[in-house]
């Protein structure tokens, strides 16, 4: 009798069940564990008070991000809170033997980049890291996804986590895209049409023709954004652009090994009648640049469009989206077109690739940087720096009066220097435009890289199809 | 570290009728930069609770002196966004021991569940008269009973049920911690990694 169908998911999952709690959780193994060091200290706190020793070391890779400054990293932190977390960072991976990319190592950046960029990332793998954006390693064909600090210890101490398998959802999208469209406004479109919680309990596979277009960054990009919708991650099935991107990267398999990995890779999809408890289906061409107006990331609408009215609404939903445009300063029927901006912000690990700032320095040059405008240009990693450099990108942004910082997730959630100022309006190609996300006060509109390109050089919210 | 007993109990609880509560506003991201889990609670909400600098906001929940309890009722989507543990353990340090919505995010949820603090998801409807008794009469006392998944309304009397796995009812009820479970089975976990590919 052959086998029920099964879903790509499902085919990852049901690989790494260790054994099933009675009446509980699946006791799950973790190929890969990513940490930082703002939500692992307390892990090692804990496996010190129970005398545990980590696990798989070598299973484990570490690098300092979220708080790290932009500027300086060739100097000991300023700030002394971030020193002391990364300084512990440091610490408990030289006395457990784990790997760490500390922040003058090349290979140091934002760990959602560095996983895939250093080929650590590949298909078929279950990864997890105290992020929630660990969903980002999806693009290749992984279950990956973010987890709280005591998960961050039960891999620590066994490699596994208890966990309960999710639903699965799947979302097509069919068709072309439309010149200016990327990646992250398809991310934007869905949580607007499934909200901030329509995926929660599920975990997604992203298909259809629009999806199989996307480049690796952008893949990256699109499950990166999974989390906002709810869902615990999102995957991609892997194919040949997977399979072209990882080849010869510094941890990818080679030679014999890199055959026979690549084998069993070509068999990570879903089953042709595999069935999802959700699926959802949209065109590529009904999705324009999108904009956030509001702040969580469902509040989204087409760069030309009209904030909602709110009249169609509930009470407790109109009282939320009261409150949020309040927070804006915006008004409902607002066109978005023309907005006030203050500050533009490349980077994080939704848009810090190599892809978004070839996508920014081309949109910007030959134009010049408007005078209002605080741009912050944050590559992803140090390669993606230095990649920068390598293909000339820095000239033509310096040119157009910008100029790069060094790698970190910065003002993604600004817990360093790099804070947006209380009612300062920014164009940001992160992934949230939470209530004081990028500094206390600080109103934070979601944008793809070439959104916040538009804005950048005209100053305020621009439909960047106008210079296309 | 192995949490509190759950123990069944009563208590007025704090309303905060908003939607899609997210990490950030739980404990904004400057506040993580401990490398110890302790004081959380004091930068709980903090940008709602305090207006620029450290005078309290007398308008939010928190300050206000007819509410008080270890419940906390809140709006659907609760605890959406980042992973931060540090929003499970902030709720937890100021003294609540059950939140209550319509609809938790996931990441949140299992932190919660890890750290003793109890997520009660009930229908909206219930939600929107829980809302109503508690403006009616801050005093009134809510049930919490987790060997029986329930919890009532005692003003009311109407008693609702509510889902939670059965290992994790077990760990709350007892106090255990996965780790404690999860070291026991390395020699199954080390098989289990010599049959991977």
């Amino acid at each position: 009798m052959s086998s029920a169908p099964k879903t790509l998911f499902d085919k990852i999952w049901d690989a790494h069940v260790v054994e099933h709690v009675d009446g509980g959780p699946d006791v799950f193994y973790i190929d890969r564990h990513f940490i930082h060091e703002v939500t692992s200290p307390v892990a090692f706190g804990g496996l010190e008070r129970r005398g545990l020793k980590v696990f798989r070391p070598e299973k484990t890779v570490a690098t300092p991000d979220h708080n790290v400054p932009t500027e300086g990293q060739e100097l000991p932190i300023q700030e002394l809170l971030s020193r002391k977390q990364v300084d512990t960072l440091t610490a408990n991976c030289e006395k457990h033997n784990i790997g760490l990319y500390g922040l003058n190592h090349p290979f140091h950046g934002i760990v959602h980049v560095i996983g895939p960029e250093l080929g650590i990332t590949k298909p078929g793998m279950t990864i997890v890291c105290g992020d929630s954006h660990t969903s980002t390693h999806g693009a290749f064909g992984s279950i990956a996804f973010g987890i709280g600090t005591s998960e961050v210890e039960m891999v620590l101490a066994s490699q596994c986590i208890l966990q309960p398998k999710p639903k699965k959802m799947r979302i097509n999208v069919e068709g072309e895209l439309h010149k200016g469209v990327t990646a992250k406004d398809i991310a934007l479109y869905i949580i607007s049409k499934i909200s901030t919680s329509g995926g929660t309990g599920h975990f997604i596979e992203y298909a259809g023709s629009a999806i199989r277009s996307l480049s690796m960054e952008g893949r990256m990009t699109l499950c990166n954004m999974s989390i906002e919708s709810g869902a615990r991650g999102g995957m991609i099935a892997p194919d040949e652009v997977t399979f072209e991107y990882i080849k010869g990267r510094e941890f990818a398999p080679k030679g014999e090994e890199w055959e026979k990995q690549l084998a069993y890779w070509k068999t990570l999809k879903s089953d042709d009648d595999a069935v999802f408890d959700l699926e959802y289906t949209y065109d590529a061409a009904d999705i324009s640049p999108m904009i956030t107006y509001g702040t969580n990331p469902g509040m989204g609408i087409g760069v030309d469009g009209a904030i909602p009215t709110g009249e169609d609404m509930g009470k407790s939903d109109r009282f939320t989206f009261n409150k949020s445009l309040e927070y804006m300063g915006f008004h409902p029927g607002d066109k978005m077109l023309g907005k006030q901006v203050d500050y533009v912000f490349i980077g994080s690990c939704t848009n810090g690739r190599i892809e978004d700032f070839r996508t920014f320095t081309d949109f910007v040059k030959g134009k010049k940087k408007a005078d209002n405008i605080t741009a912050w240009l944050v590559p992803g990693s140090h390669q993606v720096e230095a990649q920068i450099r390598k293909e000339g990108l820095v000239e033509i942004l310096e040119e157009a009066g910008f100029e790069l910082r060094q790698p970190g997730c910065s003002a993604c959630l600004a817990m360093n220097e790099d804070k947006i100022p209380a009612g300062k309006y920014a164009v940001s190609t992160s992934n949230r435009n939470f209530e004081g996300r990028q500094g206390p006060g600080a109103r934070t509109m979601l944008a793809s890289p070439i959104m916040a390109a538009a804005a950048a050089v005209t100053g305020r919210v621009t439909d960047p199809r106008e210079f296309l | 570290m192995p949490i509190d007993k759950f123990v069944k109990f009563r208590s007025p609880a704090v309303p905060l009728p908003i939607e899609n509560v997210d990490t950030d506003q739980i404990i904004p991201a400057r506040f993580l930069k401990a490398v110890e889990r302790k004081g959380f609670g004091d930068n709980l909400f903090r940008d709602w609770r305090y207006k620029s600098g450290d005078t309290p906001n007398p308008d939010f929940v928190l300050n206000e002196s007819r509410y008080s309890g270890k419940i906390l009722v809140a709006g659907k989507n609760f605890g959406s966004g980042s992973s931060r543990e540090h929003a499970a353990w902030a709720i937890y340090d100021y003294g609540f021991r059950v939140v209550v919505s319509s609809f938790f995010a996931d990441i949140f949820k299992n932190n919660a569940l890890n750290n003793g603090l109890l997520p009660v998801q009930v229908s909206p409807e219930y939600l929107e008269k829980l809302f109503e008794t508690i403006e009616a009469n801050p005093n009134a006392e809510f049930e919490v009973d987790l060997e029986s998944q329930t919890f009532t309304n005692l003003e009311t009397g109407e008693t609702t049920d509510y889902e939670i796995n059965a290992y994790k009812k077990k760990c709350l009820l007892n106090g255990y911690d996965d780790i404690d479970f999860l070291v026991t089975l390395k020699d199954k976990v080390a098989r289990f990694e010599e049959s991977l590919r």
